[in-house]
């Protein structure tokens, strides 16, 4: 017996569309050439090339020159923040936040012994629903300030941070601004034309592409250092041969995300919101976390009380539905996720946090499926959780722990 | 995803015993809500003095509640003395093995046990008696100790899969690691330290830099017209301030760079990093 997957992982990866793979696939096999070389082979796998660049620029409204193409996110936000630092090397200090994606903040938490220089770290704090203090931003930018990494898009939240007007703010104090947009790509409208960003990170595996193709937007003017460093591809500003099939699965990618935009801030974000206001209502002591508006078409991060989310997560998978969470023990360390902390949920909530996020590929039946078995596997685990009686009578079982934890 | 066992798998999706014992004759409670893991066990004995019943109350992951599961099934039927002898270890192979990061979830079924045994008999938890040495998770040393001695554990990220001692701000690390060496000196298995002895105080380290500057690099630089300062020196970051013709050289990165940190490095330390004092 096996059962049908309900997939609402898609802030982890997302299904390669099937048009993206159809696209791809001859260039597996009759058209393998590379697009450097001289011949007519090779030369018209390059002029696909230039096309899928133009896909690209299309939906975010960059230049197709002024698009890098990487191996993945973490490599787009590694190559803006060492080209800044390398740049402006008597600048020693870097704005960011504390909830961004690993990619950026273990990466700014690592300067020193990477490059060997003494940095400060600016981590800007959020409020209980995720969001910044732009005040406190502005006050955080220094003369020293090489550059700000802010992402759109928070991935555990959904929770969108207001980049274009950060970026506007950075640029009129001589600073460089990039975000990691990989989770906002293909889910908010986005012109870079019109904005201040300097630089900016995509993911293809986030919007239907397949994993391992990533694109770095540069503005064009912006100074400008490679991370990896070889022969003369991408006008020498990234070194290695293109990988090709990936970059023309991207191009039909982008080409699918501008038409699926609107539904995905419609249908989407109606079936999001069903799912979310159907488990809040029929679970007590179940709370959202993140910005009720400001965030997401499609990610519902939800906290269930007394609860433990890998627990959680095993019950759903019974049930072929994929979701992710929070806890501590999801992730193998002992501490419930970054970005909870940093918005001041409760312990009793972080450690049961689960995030659905949902795709065009969803149906409501899914939505309906899921509202029907998560909120029994809620009742079973607090049936055997000590603290789900005592919560109830009034008194929280633990609380006079020695645990310090922050 | 963890990459659980079959009988792990069966006793989280079925556990056994879940609830409480009406009346119990023990009641042991471990861990908390902030930890992310907690247990409840009750007991009532027989007349002989054996558990007759056990159930337990878990809030956590997985193996945390396969654990208490487990521990609950194999308690049943023993005198209070041979449940005080089940050890994680055991309840660890009963479940045919944890992942390794997982095993404090089968030491928490072991100390609830250990809490309820002495609740039973009306004497303090041996265990909490000792010092508490991470106060994130609130461990004590005695907990660590035995941990380090049951298991054979050989380094602190083992003591901080096994107890979760370590596994918060990090803070308690080098207290982990003397508590290490002292349990396996105890042990007559103390592995000799291969590190080079030399390591080198605050104080050291600026006498031997300011011998080098003074006997090397000031003289090479004093002959471009330039000059050297020494002015902090904290952990590894050197920080000079370069003088005369150096200072406004455009080439004073690379000299700092190819030509000091170079000699220092050499002479006083591998891991310097030379540094410009900002003006």
């Amino acid at each position: 017996m096996s059962t049908p997957v309900v997939y609402m992982d898609n802030n982890a990866t997302t299904k390669v569309a099937p048009e993206v793979l159809a696209e791809m696939l001859p260039y597996f096999s009759e058209l393998y050439g590379n697009p450097s070389s001289m011949h007519t082979f090779g030369g018209q796998v390059g002029r696909k090339l230039a096309a899928a660049r133009e896909q690209i620029a299309t939906l975010v409204g960059a230049s197709s020159d002024e698009l890098l193409f990487t191996s993945c996110g973490t490599e787009s936000d590694s190559t803006a923040i060492f080209a800044a630092l390398q740049s402006f090397p008597e600048k020693r200090h870097i704005v960011t936040t504390r909830v961004e994606h690993p990619a950026v903040k273990n990466l700014c938490e690592s300067l020193d012994k990477l490059t060997g220089h003494k940095h400060r770290i600016t981590q800007l704090p959020v409020d209980r629903e995720g969001r910044l203090d732009l005040k406190q931003y502005e006050e955080s930018l220094a003369e020293d300030t090489a550059i700000v990494s802010v992402m759109w898009a928070n991935n555990e939240t959904g929770v969108l941070f207001p980049v274009e007007e950060m970026a506007r703010i950075a640029k009129s104090r001589g600073i460089l601004f990039h975000t990691d947009a990989v989770q906002a790509v293909g889910k908010v409208p986005i012109d870079l034309s019109q904005s201040a960003i300097d630089f900016l990170s995509l993911s293809g595996h986030k919007l239907h592409a397949p994993k391992g193709i990533g694109v770095l937007y540069v503005r064009r003017g912006t100074p400008f250092v490679p991370f990896l460093i070889g022969g003369h591809q991408e006008k020498g500003r990234r070194g290695g041969t293109e990988n090709v099939a990936s970059i023309i699965g991207l191009g039909k990618a982008c080409e699918l995300a501008a038409d699926r935009m609107s539904e995905e801030n419609t249908r989407v974000k109606t079936l999001r919101d069903k799912l979310e206001d159907g488990l809040l209502a029929a679970i007590p002591h179940a709370m959202l976390n993140g910005h009720k508006t400001e965030r997401l078409p499609n990610t519902a991060n939800v906290s269930f009380e007394y609860v433990e989310g890998e627990a959680i997560l095993l019950h759903l998978d019974q049930f072929g539905i994929c979701a992710s969470s929070g806890s501590a023990c999801t992730s193998g360390s002992l501490e419930p996720s970054h970005v909870l902390r940093a918005m001041g949920v409760p312990f009793t909530a972080a450690h049961g946090s689960v995030r659905l996020s949902l795709s065009v590929y969803n149906t409501e039946a899914e939505v309906d499926y899921v509202l029907e078995k998560l909120p029994p596997i809620i009742e079973k685990l607090r049936a055997m959780s000590p603290f789900w009686q005592s919560a109830h009578q009034g008194s929280i079982g633990g609380a006079s722990c020695k645990c310090q934890c922050s | 995803m963890w990459e659980y066992t079959d009988k792990v798998r069966d006793h989280f999706m079925n556990p056994r015993n879940v609830g409480e014992v009406e009346n119990p004759d023990g009641v042991g409670e471990v861990g908390s809500l902030a930890c992310g893991d907690a247990l409840k066990l009750t007991f009532k004995l027989d007349t002989e003095g054996r558990i007759s019943d056990a159930k337990f109350k878990t809030f956590g992951c997985a193996s945390a509640i396969a654990s208490s599961s487990a521990l609950t099934e194999m308690i049943k039927g023993l005198t209070l003395d041979e449940a005080a002898k089940v050890t994680n270890e055991d309840i660890a192979e009963y479940l045919g093995g944890l992942p390794k990061e997982k095993m404090h979830c089968s030491v928490m079924g072991r100390e609830a046990l250990e809490a309820a045994i002495a609740h039973h008999k009306g004497v303090p938890l041996p265990m909490a008696q000792g010092e508490v040495v991470c106060e994130c998770f609130g461990v004590t040393d005695l907990e660590v100790r035995r941990a380090i001695q049951e298991s054979n554990l050989k380094s602190v990220e083992e003591i901080t899969n096994f107890t979760k001692a370590g596994g918060g701000c990090g803070k308690c690390h080098e207290r982990l690691e003397a508590i290490l060496r002292e349990v396996h000196q105890d042990l007559q298995k103390v592995i000799p330290d291969q590190r080079p002895t030399a390591r080198l105080t605050n104080i050291q380290k600026i006498k031997l830099i300011e011998e080098v500057l003074e006997r090397e690099i000031r003289p090479a630089l004093r002959k471009d017209g330039g000059d050297i300062e020494l002015v902090d020196v904290d952990g590894d970051f050197v920080v000079v301030s370069l003088r005369g013709a150096c200072g406004s050289c455009k080439k004073s990165q690379t000299t700092l760079k190819e030509y000091v940190e170079k000699k220092l490095r050499e002479q006083v330390l591998e891991s310097l990093i030379v540094e410009e004092a900002k003006s």
